[in-house]
């Protein structure tokens, strides 16, 4: 399995070290790319059924321009932040990786928070799961993206216990950046939504 | 090394600055300017899409690694996205399918 | 809908049929057997250690086999009752609720449970060794994808006999299958079964792609590597691409259904057709995910036993690429008749059309690789021989399906029903049992009865045809799928008493296989030298069953697409002798697999019936698994010593010596 032997054109970061950390990372950009079809599945249902409003609230009624501007504010940021991290742990800088994770891991759950609030005050004005297909829709699409990013910041968290108790070695710098990854792609599939869901919703 | 890493912290200020850019370009064209519908809409998603080039290249390295088969699986994954999107639409939007 | 409703199902348990009471009985006397002589014999520790727990690529291929063919048994059980029901017009072996039961169960398991499997096993058996790999690349995500497709198939198939089977068809289209039309717990036993399976799969996918792209051995590149090895190159594509697909939309059904949210619902702005679509996104693609390794299989055992070099190999190859790219874009062919424009059926019938262009190239280098060979024809290859005729006739009758004002004619007939299993028992079926018969003694060190499996196969092709050439005729008089029962008048009597003949043949070549294995185990001849067949290809360069670490030296000489073949030609084997012998890196057995595959049960269980919290309680010990499995990560691998593998060598030495 590992062999000792690094190839040739292997990247001289401590995540490519070993045969697993390549071969894991490479795993991890496939299902990457399994997640952007999950996605696109989501999307799809949402925009076909967009219109079917049945009598209920709709997108225009619903999104708040300043709520959602601020969700996406903190995924960017915390996008940023993330590479900052993956960068210092490159460097072998424990420190640095902890004060630029954390700040990731703080803006995921203020992302989160938002989300939560903006789904109840949702439910406050009548406009549910239950309500019509467009809510049917909007509610898995967003709610999927955000159970992933829920999952990514236990993820990161228990990561980073392991890097606190063995150190940046090659396997925890590995776990690190498909956790990076990870993150990064969820920024990804929220400016689809921010795009296809809330500006085009508001159109 | 430390010149190299050096950039790179350039280059992920500079990813994060290109997003910002993007996202309140789009938002700005969206909601305050009298584009049609249509051109709207391919505008946003033009800019959505660089977007995501950015943070590929700019934050998640997709060049590094494996990079030809990393590129190469994430747009299949694209291709079949697009086929599922637009072939989802066009079916059940653009040609009367939605009466059912 | 609250998280503490624990509402029982009117019938938990299902006793209101003598068929079904039978099940029972069976069911339980074999649990209690199973139980029994494992316990007698001691054999629990054995089997947690060597099995349950096992990490083997090969060991896991033996499981996914067995399980596959247990599940052709069910499915072939559900089959034979079917044909029982319509041998004559008019009978009563099966109300009309049991049939629709029964050709729900059939498809899915057939499809899912028993052709998937039985793939994927021959994948897990085969690729690692044609590579000259020593694992796969994520040994432990393979046993949990075996784990996730057990236990998704056990969830299934308890339906019958626990809370009621789904009887929506394996399409399982919606509104039917909503829970306004057919409450109750069987459509989400499809729903939960399909879905454990598929996340099951997905993994495999993802596995095996990252497996035959970074760990093949020196020399061996992309376009050296056997065709077996490509096609799962190819299908573990399509599968990293569909099945995300599948996985969203069953859960969009399940939302519908327990949840009341309105994805598919004729109220409230549902859209049942955006069921049919997701559907066959997924379900398109799926079908060459099944076919293309039989094709791949195909094309080892036919240049095996023709002793030529593959005809064509660069074609084949591109052939299965473009296939590919192709599978997602034709899905609408499943529902021309739905109400689509003609610009959407023009479209979807000329891509649908193309499909046919890569796999007609790939029929004629299968011919033109057998023209002038020597060819010999063991039970392997006569299975190859028989797929080409066989899967001919469906793929043309495919084409026939494909222009969409003509199957405004064939749509729902069994016309349809004749093409599918023309293309799904020549093509994968037969594919299925060829590969089987390949790599037995490469598993074990023995092949499966000649004599036998030969009688085997001529029951089954025979009745094969006899089943399903009546088919195409009654569907064309207008026979449609589905239907319980006919009445004497429609004319359709004498093919349907045929197809019943043929079916019971193939039944019993079905149990003669079955013989043929269980008579080999206890009789045929021990060979551990390696290379029965006289093959091509790296696998049979070591000795069968090869050590669990596959190669002792790593394969040093692969030069051409047929390496093992060019080196016995040269008087060379695989390896440099003179290399000295290495500790070799492997992973430890690991519970993980089983134990989450175990809260998976669960999971499903719960949300079967609509007991949420069980639900949820199942879905907790899943994510605990694997927070567990992270945090024991570090210390999951050890190495081989060299005095092992040289024991190995020694003993191995001994058994040849003793044969002759």
């Amino acid at each position: 399995m590992a062999s000792s032997s690094v190839p040739k054109g292997t990247p001289n970061f401590p995540e490519y070290q070993t045969e697993e950390g390549r071969l894991k990372i490479f795993g991890f950009w496939v299902f990457l790319a399994a997640e952007v079809v999950l996605f696109s599945t989501l999307f799809a249902t949402y925009l076909v059924l967009a219109d079917r409003t049945a009598g209920g609230p709709t997108g225009k009624e619903l999104f708040e321009v300043k709520d959602f501007m601020i969700e996406t504010m903190l995924l960017l940021t915390s996008s940023f932040t993330c590479g900052l991290a993956v960068l210092e742990m490159r460097k072998g800088n424990k420190k640095g990786v902890f004060i630029w994770m954390i700040a990731t891991l703080a803006m995921g759950l203020g992302f989160l928070g938002m989300e939560i609030s903006e789904f109840v005050a949702y439910v406050h004005e009548g406009a549910t799961l239950q309500t019509s297909a467009f809510l049917s829709g909007f509610f898995v699409l967003v709610g999927t993206h955000g159970a992933h990013v829920t999952l990514g910041v236990v993820w990161i968290s228990l990561v980073l216990t392991q890097v606190a108790k063995r150190g940046l070695t090659p396997m925890t710098c590995r776990k690190l950046f498909i956790g990076g990854l990870y993150w990064h792609f969820l920024d990804v599939v929220w400016i689809f939504i921010f795009t296809a869901v809330y500006l085009t919703g508001l159109i | 090394m430390s010149e190299q890493q050096h950039a790179s912290a350039k280059h992920h200020i500079t990813g994060f600055v290109l997003s910002l850019l993007l996202t309140f370009a789009a938002l700005f064209l969206a909601l305050n300017t009298p584009l049609s519908v249509g051109l709207k809409l391919t505008v946003i998603i033009v800019l959505a899409v660089f977007q995501m080039l950015v943070q590929l290249v700019y934050f998640m390295h997709v060049t590094e690694g494996s990079k030809i088969y990393q590129i190469i699986s994430f747009s299949y994954g694209i291709f079949v996205a697009v086929c599922v999107v637009a072939g989802s639409i066009w079916l059940m939007l653009l040609n009367g399918m939605s009466m059912y | 809908m609250g998280l503490f409703n624990f509402k029982m199902p009117e019938h938990f348990i299902i006793m209101n049929n003598p068929l079904i009471i039978g099940a029972w009985i069976s069911i339980i006397l074999v649990s209690v057997g199973i139980v029994f002589f494992v316990t007698k014999y001691k054999k629990w520790g054995y089997l947690w250690r060597e099995w349950f727990t096992t990490v083997d690529h090969k060991k896991i291929g033996v499981m996914y086999i067995l399980a596959a063919l247990l599940m052709l048994f069910r499915g072939g059980f559900d089959a034979i009752l079917m044909r029982t029901q319509l041998a004559l017009p008019d009978l009563k072996v099966l109300d009309a609720q049991h049939y629709n039961e029964i050709f729900t169960t059939h498809g899915t398991v057939m499809i899912l449970f028993m052709a998937m499997p039985f793939i994927i096993g021959l994948m897990n058996v085969a690729v690692p060794l044609q590579i000259g790999a020593r694992d796969v690349a994520f040994p432990v995500l393979n046993a949990a994808s075996f784990w996730l497709f057990f236990v998704g198939a056990m969830i299934f198939n308890i339906s019958f006999v626990v809370g009621g089977s789904p009887d929506a068809g394996w399409t399982n289209y919606v509104p039917l299958a909503g829970s306004d039309l057919t409450p109750g717990v069987g459509i989400n036993y499809y729903l939960w079964g399909l879905q454990i399976a598929g996340i099951g799969t997905l993994a495999t996918g993802v596995n095996f792609f990252v497996t035959i792209l970074k760990m093949r051995a020196p020399g061996m590149t992309l376009l050296r590597m056997p065709m077996f090895t490509w096609s799962t190159l190819i299908t573990s594509i399509i599968i990293i691409f569909a099945f995300p697909v599948l996985t969203v939309t069953l859960a969009m059904l399940t939302f519908d259904r327990l949840f009341g949210a309105h994805f598919f619902t004729i109220d409230a702005g549902g859209m049942p057709m955006m069921w049919a679509n997701l559907f066959w996104i997924w379900g398109h693609p799926e079908v060459y995910i099944v076919i293309l390794p039989a094709f791949g299989i195909f094309s080892d055992v036919i240049s095996t036993f023709a002793r030529k070099r593959l005809f064509g190999y660069n074609a084949m190859v591109i052939s299965m690429v473009a296939i590919s790219g192709l599978s997602f874009i034709v899905w609408v062919h499943h529902f021309f008749t739905m109400g689509n424009g003609p610009w959407i059926n023009s479209v979807f019938s000329i891509t649908t059309m193309a499909i046919a262009i890569p796999t007609g190239v790939k029929v004629f280098n299968w011919l033109f690789t057998m023209y002038k060979g020597r060819i010999e024809t063991p039970a392997p290859m006569l299975w190859s021989l028989a797929f080409i005729p066989n899967f001919l006739i469906g793929g043309v009758t495919g084409v026939m399906l494909a222009s969409a004002p003509a199957d405004y004619q064939y749509h729902n007939s069994y016309f349809l029903v004749s093409h599918f299993h023309y293309v799904l028992i020549g093509g994968t079926v037969f594919g299925c049992l060829a590969g089987m018969y390949y790599w037995w003694p490469k598993i074990f060190d023995f092949k499966i009865n000649e004599r036998i499996s030969k009688w085997a196969f001529w029951l089954f092709v025979v009745g094969f045809n006899l089943c399903f050439v009546p088919m195409y005729l009654v569907g064309l008089q207008g026979m449609p799928r589905r239907v319980y029962t006919y009445g004497e008048h429609m004319g359709w009597t004498t093919w349907n008493f045929v197809e019943t003949i043929g079916a019971y043949l193939m039944g019993v070549g079905f149990m003669l296989i079955v013989w043929a294995i269980i008579y080999s185990i206890l009789h045929e001849k021990r060979d551990r030298s390696g290379d029965p067949w006289n093959g091509r290809t790296l696998e049979w360069a070591i000795s069968s069953p090869p050590p669990h670490y596959n190669f002792s030296r790593m394969p040093s000489r692969v030069t051409s697409a047929d390496p093992f073949w060019d080196a016995k030609k040269r008087g060379e084997t695989m390896f440099d002798e003179n290399e000295p012998l290495k500790p070799i890196h492997m992973p430890n057995n690991d519970g993980m697999p089983i134990v989450l595959s175990g809260f998976m049960f669960i999971a499903g269980f719960g949300f079967v019936f609509e007991w949420l919290l069980i639900g949820f309680i199942g879905l907790l010990g899943v994510i605990g698994s694997m927070i567990w499995r992270s945090f024991k990560d570090y210390d999951a691998d050890h190495y081989v010593q060299v005095d092992e593998i040289e024991r190995d060598q020694a003993e191995l030495k001994a058994a040849l010596e003793g044969r002759s």
